[in-house]
């Protein structure tokens, strides 16, 4: 199961992570990537800047098993999930989902699995900062919506069950 | 159960993040909360009564989440053999 999963202060170096991702694999026929990037507005109210909170260990920890899940649901090849923390400007990256497989379907479906995923069970939260005042942003219920689509428990989890 | 008895209450690591974090006060700390203290909501129900910032991060405990030993868990976990529990909100990543 080759995965980078990693938690980084810097911003993220997409070109060089998807390369080091893929590398000389002649195996890999789709790559999916998804940025998330910080917009300059929350609530349509312009932002500054977002801090990002997490909780070191469980972070990583649930990125993981939500890579393994991913692996069991679609043929990958690899994938890859950055997530940075701290002080984050709009226009800055915040997360790098990248899926690599031998045909399109599975690299976008999982990506897409893995992005709901993120937004709804890794233990990140964001605070914006504007105008001198900071807030913290409030889950949104299409996010978990977004997440729940994929609850059907897949064959392979029913089994080893 | 007889609560108080010695060997049946146990240090716990807790851990807060967010907003639960900043209305405690503190980032982590030890506990031991009595024997009776089963599930993880008991467990908020007696957090939200050692104090007013903990009766503040505990006022709504349906909105905190929580996790043992860094896997989620509902709150009628229980929280015996916990090594380590953190409380937070709902996670706004990605």
């Amino acid at each position: 199961m080759p995965a980078i999963i990693r938690l980084q202060r810097e911003p993220i170096a997409m070109a060089a992570e998807v390369e080091k991702l893929v590398g000389a694999r002649k195996d890999v026929g789709a790559v999916v990537t998804f940025t998330g990037i910080c917009r300059a507005d929350e609530n349509g109210a312009p932002i500054a800047a977002l801090t990002l909170e997490h909780y070191p260990g469980m972070a990583e920890a649930e990125i993981a098993r939500h890579v393994e899940e991913a692996y069991a649901r679609w043929p990958l090849l690899a994938a890859l999930v950055i997530h940075r923390y701290g002080r984050i400007v709009p226009g800055e990256d915040i997360v790098l989902v990248a899926t690599a497989s031998s045909h399109r379907q599975a690299a976008f479906a999982a990506a897409e699995f893995l992005m709901d995923y993120l937004k709804t069970r890794a233990p990140f939260w964001k605070q914006v900062e504007s105008a001198g005042t900071t807030a913290w942003v409030e889950a949104k219920s299409a996010d978990d919506t977004a997440a729940e689509r994929w609850s059907a428990p897949p064959p392979q989890s029913d089994a080893a069950k | 159960m007889t609560s108080g008895t010695a060997g049946q209450s146990k240090k716990i690591k807790v851990r807060y993040f967010a907003w639960v974090r900043e209305r405690v006060g503190k980032p982590e700390e030890e506990i031991e909360p009595p024997a009776g203290v089963a599930t993880i909501a008991e467990l908020m129900a007696w957090l939200a009564d050692q104090g007013e910032h903990y009766a503040y991060a505990f006022e709504n405990p349906k909105v905190i989440r929580a996790a043992i030993d860094r896997n989620h868990v509902r709150s009628e976990a229980r929280i015996e053999g916990a090594g380590e529990i953190a409380f937070f909100p709902p996670m706004t990543g990605g």
